[in-house]
């Protein structure tokens, strides 16, 4: 039965449950905006990877490889396009 | 809307060309009824799942844009050959330069490139079909819908005019009021999901569906090529994609994300726009450097130089098509740093272009050069693309780009990469795999003479813009005065299009005349080459291999012609295969009548059309379909035929 029960997942699964609700504090009390971001952003990061390696199952895959691979290339590109807007729409921006 | 408001009236070309379309639309329907070819064209076409047979339709529509982007071509280097020409109106010619760019890129190039790597990729590795046959039939009436839905502006509600760009605030709805750039929009979202859908579905074949000992290191260089441009294409479309919906709702449904009022941004259109824009030149570029590639190791007779270095700079290209593309437009406001940054990863990239160009040549080097129509179009590029390349250069110094921004130096810049690198690239491909497909060979002298008309007429044609940009002419001007001094070299320039014409017109006739005259019963391997798609019979059967082949190298397929040994063997064993299906020309045609109500914002039909196309989504998910197997005997049957043995019965 022991075997049979997946404490794993259920853990991961009420674990995720608890960054939900840690993220919702961030709308709840009347936090500064910089505290509240940094919250959403590493419940949020820590959540991808939760569903990632828990419940997506990346490392079981027998091509793990190319999954990380494929992973790390739409972080660099996402990355790049969202501070590369930034950088050039914003921030490098001369008429401001 | 009133009826002259939706029909484009008043302009005589216009006439002659709804005239050609009625005909053509009536023609075609009654031939089909009389040569009662209905079933025909049905059962092996419309609703094929073949590979090859959806790039050759890839291929053919290509062809079909090609003289439409053509026409406008001409028309424009017509307009401008000489002073105060009232050829064509601003507006008309505003609506010609946008059509031109938007159908060579999107509906021409593209496709093209799609096409030869639906004919070949599965071959290439040694695959019976990709990796979702009926995805891929998906792909091309999106595309195709997508194509004529754009096409079909320039008669109906008139075509979009803000460039092939459509940079905001002149892509408004303010600044174009009519539906021209909704049709824009439109069109190319669906077709963009084709092109997404492609992009997957070969990435999925190429690392799932390699012959078994292909590792990825043993794969053609054309296979890696596409590989990826598959992975550009699955990063750059969204976002294209996403910043159409964005245009969509701006123009139609009364946001401000681009346009000006209501703390708009217009230049973040640009910005989308781009970020799409830049990967897509490598999408259309790197494929022909795999085709190039190809033909220069068989027709030198000497395998790839630095195939890992061939590699690695691919992929150093596609990373870097990501972080270039500010550059297009550098004078519209951003600080120095943006620009240096910017400038310094553009001239990154001439870094593996370069390592490229030289692993071409040391392939050249003391091979046994045969000059064969591919390998004349191959050897052009060489030159020809380096000037192109050292321009685009010149272009990427920031400060020195505030001289040559939207001058014609920039038009001849982007013609001489794109013309040489895919236009050449995807004939050359064309001509070479033409026997694989087809079972004959493409007239050699014919394929010379249109290759010498093409080449020495492309520089004829753009040369001469270099230096009328130099001297000031800026791009898309619809007229000049004589005082400019710009009509001498425009005149040469018009001069150089009309042999272009010549050089398509006999590449068109030599399809023709190999149809009718070439001779058929030719090798399986004409070219003498390297790759696995070389191994199977031309034409290919529906199956490809009979038996899958085993890979233990690079060029397989050359070294066991030399020693004499079969890839494949083993006993035939049933052959399980995808059935055809209507439903993508089904779906591909709900596109196209939802994307007509959508451009026109008549929400009623749009929404029937909507829910039509969700229907042919759901029928999919409940329909049973297991394909089909050949069996032993018929593979044996075609197998005979192919040989050319008689039948034993």
């Amino acid at each position: 039965m022991k075997q049979l029960f997946p404490a794993q997942h259920v853990m991961g699964f009420l674990f995720s449950l608890l960054l939900s609700l840690v993220a919702l504090v961030a709308v709840l009390f009347d936090l500064s905006f910089a505290a509240g971001m940094t919250i959403l952003v590493v419940t949020a990061l820590v959540q991808a990877g939760l569903q990632l390696f828990l419940f997506m199952h990346v490392k079981e895959n027998a091509e793990s490889k190319t999954l990380y691979l494929n992973i790390l290339y739409a972080l660099f590109v996402g990355l790049v396009t969202i501070f590369g807007t930034l950088f050039a729409m914003r921030w490098g921006y001369m008429v401001k | 809307m009133k009826w002259d408001e939706f029909f484009v009236t008043g302009e005589p070309m216009i006439y002659a060309a709804m005239v050609s379309i009625v005909v053509v639309s009536l023609a075609i329907p009654i031939a089909l009824t009389y040569f009662k070819k209905w079933n025909w064209l049905w059962t092996n076409w419309l609703t094929t799942v073949d590979h090859k047979k959806i790039g050759v339709m890839y291929i053919l529509a290509a062809l079909l844009m090609l003289f439409r982007g053509g026409v406008d071509a001409i028309l424009m280097r017509a307009q401008t050959a000489v002073p105060d020409n009232g050829l064509l109106d601003g507006q008309h010619y505003n609506e010609i330069f946008t059509t031109h760019g938007v159908v060579m890129i999107l509906f021409m190039a593209m496709p093209f490139i799609i096409g030869l790597m639906n004919v070949v990729i599965p071959l290439q590795i040694g695959a019976r079909d990709v990796a979702f046959p009926r995805l891929n039939a998906v792909s091309f009436w999106l595309f195709f819908s997508g194509a004529m839905l754009f096409n079909i502006s320039f008669v109906i509600g008139g075509s979009p005019d803000a460039g092939w760009s459509a940079y905001f605030p002149l892509a408004s709805l303010e600044f174009s009021p009519t539906v021209g750039n909704n049709y824009y929009a439109i069109a190319l979202q669906i077709a963009g999901i084709g092109t997404l859908l492609t992009g997957i579905n070969f990435l999925v074949t190429i690392l799932k569906m390699r012959a078994p000992g292909m590792t990825l290191m043993k794969m053609p260089m054309f296979t890696w090529s596409v590989l990826i441009t598959n992975v550009i294409i699955v990063f750059a479309f969204p976002v294209l994609t996403v910043a159409l919906a964005l245009m969509t709702l701006d123009r139609q449904f009364g946001t401000q994300f681009f346009a000006m009022q209501s703390g708009g941004m217009d230049m973040l259109w640009a910005n989308l726009f781009w970020v799409w824009g830049h990967p897509e030149v490598y999408i259309v570029i790197l494929p022909a450097f795999g085709i190039y590639s190809e033909i220069i190791s068989t027709f030198a007779r000497k395998n790839l130089y630095g195939y890992k270095s061939m590699v690695v700079s691919m992929v150093a290209i596609s990373l870097l098509s990501f972080v270039v593309w500010a550059h297009h437009f550098y004078t519209m406001g951003h600080g120095v740093m943006v620009n240096s940054v910017f400038s310094i990863t553009t001239m990154a990239i001439a870094i593996p272009t370069g390592v490229k160009i030289f692993n071409w040549l040391f392939t050249l080097r003391k091979g046994k050069i045969s000059f064969t129509t591919p390998m004349l179009y191959s050897l052009a590029f060489i030159p020809i693309f380096t000037i192109g390349g050292v321009t685009g250069v010149m272009l990427a110094m920031a400060s020195a780009d505030y001289q040559y921004h939207n001058t014609m130096f920039l038009v001849a810049h982007f013609h001489y990469v794109l013309i040489p690198g895919t236009v050449f690239a995807v004939i050359a491909g064309f001509h070479f795999w033409f026997p694989k497909v087809f079972g004959f060979m493409l007239n050699e002298k014919l394929g010379k003479l249109s290759f010498w008309f093409i080449a020495i007429s492309f520089n004829v044609t753009f040369f001469p813009l270099f230096i009328l940009g130099l001297n000031g002419m800026t791009r898309r001007m619809y007229t000049y005065s004589e005082s400019t001094g710009y009509g001498p070299l425009n005149m040469l320039s018009m001069v150089g299009a009309v042999g272009l014409t010549i050089g398509f017109i006999i590449l068109v006739y030599n399809i023709y005349w190999s149809v009718r005259y070439s001779p058929r019963n030719i090798k399986s391997d004409p070219w003498d080459a390297r790759s696995l798609e070389w191994s199977t019979h031309s034409p290919v059967p529906e199956y490809n291999f009979a038996l899958i082949p085993t890979v233990n190298r690079l060029d397989a397929h050359w070294f066991a012609k030399k020693e004499g040994k079969p890839l494949a063997t083993g006993k035939y064993e049933p052959i399980h295969m995808p059935n055809n299906s209507g439903l993508p020309i089904i779906m591909g045609a709900a596109f196209f009548f939802w994307g007509f109500f959508m451009v026109f914002s008549w929400w009623i039909p749009a929404i029937v059309f909507g829910v039509v196309i969700l229907g042919t989504l759901a029928y999919r998910t409940f329909e049973k379909d297991h394909g089909h197997y050949i069996s032993v005997e018929e593979i044996e049957r075609t197998e005979k035929a192919l040989r050319g043995e008689q039948h034993e019965n």
